[in-house]
C-alpha cells in the first residue's frame, strides 16, 4: 500500500514502467480480480462511496456522474469512456506527469471505468502538443493488448475494451466535456447543449463518460485497497489524494502529489521552496487560470474541495500560479484575458464578443490610454460573462481571475489610468 | 485580405491526388471511428505531416476521400491551432505565452527570438526556416518559459539558450550544405 497511489511508480528521471515492471508492482492484479469477481454495479457502489470526485476542474462525483448512464435491458449497447487528457488550464501541467510518468496507470483505470458503464470502446483525447505522452500511451495500450489487458474477452471475462488514442490539434475549449465530444466526431469544437448530458446522449449519440486523466489514475488504487483506505489517504473532508502544482517564481517549482486537506503552505513553502529570493507573495490562483485569487492570509486553508471554495475560489485543477511582487497583476490578469480572449470558440455572443472587448480595454490599460469608465465597463463583464448567461463555463471561468483582482488590486488598475500605461519595470 | 478568401473560395481548385502513404495511414484511422466524417483532423494532421501544411488541393482531396464537403472540412482545419493552412518553415517554434511563462518573463524570450530572427508571431523567416507561433500554456509550467520545436519541448529558456538552439540548427544547416546534401 502506498500514501500516493497516482505517483508511486512515477521517476521522471527514468523511463515508465513497461507492462513487466508495472505488473511487478501490482499493476493491473485488481482490475482482474475485479472482471472475475464484481459486477459492474459492485465496482460503480465502490466507486459512489470512495467520495472520488473529478480531478479535471468542476470536482464532481465521479460515481454519480457514472450512475446516470443507462443500464440494463433496454439501454443502449454502445456506450463510450472518453478520457479527457486535452490539458490545456493555463499553469495546469499535473496529467502530464501522471501519461509520461505511468502511462500503464491510465490503462488500469480505464478499464475499471469502461467495464463499469459497460463500454467497448474507450477514446483517450490528447491535445496535440503531448508528443512524449502520445509515444508512451501508444506503447503502454500495445503492449496491454499484446498481453491480452485490452481487446476482446479480457483473460476470458467476457468483457471487451479497445482504447483508441486520438490526438486534437490545439484549443483550449475541446477541454469542456461536450466540445470534446464534436471534436472526437470529427466537428469544430463548439459546446454543446446540455440537457441532454453525455452520459445519456454523448458521443455519436451513444451514453458516454468524460473523465479526466487524473480522475481514472484514481481507480486502480480504490479498487485494489478499498474505500476506507482511499478515504483515510485524505487528511480533511476529501477522499484521496490529489496532484498540486506550484508555478511562478518559487524557489523549486514542481507537482506534488498530496493527501487533500494538507494546508496550502505546506504545498508552498516546503514543496515548492517557498518564493524565490528577492520576491515576496502577492497572491495566487489556487487551481489553474480560471479560479480567483486568493491571498497571503488564506495560505493556512487546506486544499480541500469546500474549504477553497468557502474562501471564494475554487481548487480546481489543483496547480497553484503565485504572482510574486515584482509583476504587474493588471498585466497578469490582462495575460489571462488574452488567452480566453483567444479561445473563446465563438459560438455564444457574451463570450465571442465579451472576452475581445476586455482583452481590448487591458491593451488600452497597458499603453497608457484606459479611462476610468474602463474599470466599470470590466465590472459589468462580470455579470454579463457570469454563470448562467453563456452556453459553457469558459467566459465564467474567465471572470473569476478578473472579479477577484478588480477587488484585490484595485489600485493597480487605477495606477494604470492616466499614468501612461503601466507604471511596472518591463 | 477578405477579397482574397473570398475569391480562393470562389475560385475552382482542383484536388490533388493523395499519395499512397497517405492514403494508407487515413485507411487506418478509419478503422477507428465508426463515420468517415470523424477522422477529418486525423486525416489534416496526416497530410499535413507529409505535405508541411494543408493547400487548399489537399484540403479538397481529403474532403473528396473522406466523402464531405470541402468547405465544412475547412471549418474544422481554421478552427484547430495546429492545422496550418498557409505554408509554414521548416522549423515551427511554438512558443507558449500562456500566464506562467508570462510570470518567468517569456515577453523577453519572445522579444529576443524577434530580434534574431525577424519574425513577430504568425510570420516566417525569408529563407523559409523559422515559423513563430504562440501557442496556449504547454502544461511544463515549473519549467517556464517553454516552447516546443522540431518535437522537443525547450524548457527554463533565456537569451542565451535561444542563441544556442538558432545557432546548433544553424550549423546543422550549413553541415548538410557542405555535404551537399541541403
Amino acid at each position: 500500500m502506498s500514501d500516493r497511489p497516482l505517483t508511486r511508480n512515477i521517476d521522471m528521471r527514468r523511463e515508465p514502467f513497461n507492462l513487466q515492471q508495472y505488473r511487478q508492482a501490482e499493476g493491473y492484479g485488481a482490475v482482474l480480480r475485479m472482471l472475475r469477481e464484481q459486477a459492474p454495479a459492485d465496482v460503480l457502489e465502490t466507486v459512489k462511496n470512495s467520495g472520488l470526485k473529478g480531478r479535471g476542474g468542476a470536482g464532481f462525483p465521479t460515481g454519480l456522474k457514472w450512475s446516470f448512464v443507462p443500464t440494463g435491458e433496454g439501454a443502449p449497447k454502445t456506450k463510450y469512456l472518453v478520457v479527457n487528457a486535452d490539458e490545456m488550464e493555463p499553469g495546469t501541467f499535473k496529467d502530464r506527469l501522471l501519461m509520461e510518468g505511468d502511462p500503464h496507470l491510465l490503462i488500469e483505470g480505464m478499464i475499471i471505468a469502461a467495464y463499469t458503464i459497460q463500454a467497448s470502446t474507450a477514446y483517450i483525447f490528447l491535445r496535440g502538443e503531448y508528443l512524449r505522452a502520445e509515444k508512451l500511451l501508444r506503447q503502454a495500450i500495445a503492449e496491454a493488448r499484446e498481453a491480452g489487458l485490452l481487446g476482446p474477452n479480457i483473460q476470458g471475462s467476457g468483457f471487451s475494451l479497445e482504447i483508441i488514442l486520438h490526438t486534437s490539434a490545439g484549443r483550449y475549449i475541446c477541454g469542456e466535456e461536450t466540445a470534446l465530444l464534436n471534436a472526437l466526431e470529427g466537428k469544430r469544437a463548439n459546446p454543446r447543449a446540455k440537457p441532454p448530458f453525455p452520459q445519456v446522449s454523448g458521443l455519436w449519440g451513444k451514453p458516454t463518460i468524460v473523465n479526466n486523466v487524473e480522475t481514472i489514475c484514481n481507480l486502480p488504487g480504490i479498487v485494489r485497497y478499498g474505500i476506507d483506505w482511499y478515504k483515510k489517504l485524505g487528511k480533511g473532508a476529501d477522499a484521496g489524494t490529489k496532484l498540486c502544482g506550484v508555478s511562478g517564481r518559487v524557489k523549486n517549482p514542481g507537482c506534488w502529489e498530496l493527501p487533500l486537506g494538507t494546508p496550502i503552505r505546506e504545498l508552498l513553502e516546503e514543496r515548492a521552496g517557498g518564493m524565490s529570493d528577492g520576491y515576496a507573495l502577492r497572491a495566487f490562483l489556487p487551481g489553474g487560470g480560471s479560479t480567483d485569487f486568493l491571498l497571503p492570509e488564506h495560505l493556512d486553508l487546506t486544499l480541500d474541495y469546500d474549504v477553497i471554495g468557502k474562501a471564494g475560489s475554487r481548487l480546481a485543477t489543483g496547480t497553484m500560479i503565485i504572482l510574486d511582487d515584482q509583476t504587474c497583476p493588471v498585466g497578469m490578469v490582462g495575460n489571462l484575458m488574452r488567452f480566453f480572449s483567444h479561445e473563446s470558440c465563438g459560438w455564444c455572443t457574451p463570450c465571442r464578443d465579451g472576452l475581445p472587448w476586455v482583452d481590448a480595454i487591458f491593451q488600452r490599460l497597458e499603453r497608457g490610454e484606459g479611462r476610468h469608465e474602463d474599470l466599470d465597463i470590466l465590472t459589468e463583464h462580470l455579470t454579463y460573462l457570469g454563470p448562467g448567461r453563456t452556453f459553457c463555463a469558459l467566459a465564467p471561468g474567465a471572470m473569476a481571475p478578473l472579479g477577484s483582482a478588480l477587488k484585490h488590486f484595485r489600485e493597480d488598475f487605477e495606477a494604470h489610468i492616466g499614468s501612461g500605461g503601466c507604471p511596472w519595470p518591463k | 485580405m477578405s477579397s482574397q478568401i473570398i475569391a480562393s473560395s470562389a475560385s475552382t481548385v482542383v484536388a490533388r491526388a493523395l499519395s499512397e502513404q497517405e492514403r494508407h495511414e487515413i485507411d487506418h484511422e478509419l478503422t477507428l471511428y465508426p463515420d468517415k466524417r470523424a477522422v477529418g483532423l486525423e486525416a489534416l494532421k496526416i497530410v499535413q505531416k507529409h505535405q508541411g501544411w494543408v493547400s487548399d488541393e489537399s484540403l479538397h482531396a481529403v474532403a473528396n476521400y473522406l466523402e464531405m464537403s470541402a468547405h465544412e472540412l475547412d471549418g474544422v482545419a481554421t478552427f484547430f491551432n495546429l492545422i496550418f493552412r498557409q505554408p509554414v518553415g521548416r522549423r515551427v517554434m511554438l512558443f507558449c505565452d500562456s500566464v506562467s511563462c508570462y510570470i518567468m518573463g517569456c515577453d523577453r524570450i519572445k522579444a529576443h527570438i524577434s530580434k534574431r530572427l525577424g519574425i513577430d508571431y504568425g510570420e516566417t523567416t525569408a529563407d523559409g526556416e523559422y515559423t513563430l507561433i504562440p501557442v496556449p500554456c504547454l502544461g511544463d509550467c515549473d519549467r517556464a518559459p517553454v516552447m516546443l520545436m522540431d518535437g522537443e519541448q525547450q524548457r527554463n529558456l533565456t537569451p542565451e539558450k535561444i542563441d544556442a538552439l538558432l545557432s546548433r540548427t544553424d550549423a546543422a544547416k550549413t553541415d548538410a550544405a557542405d555535404k551537399g546534401d541541403a
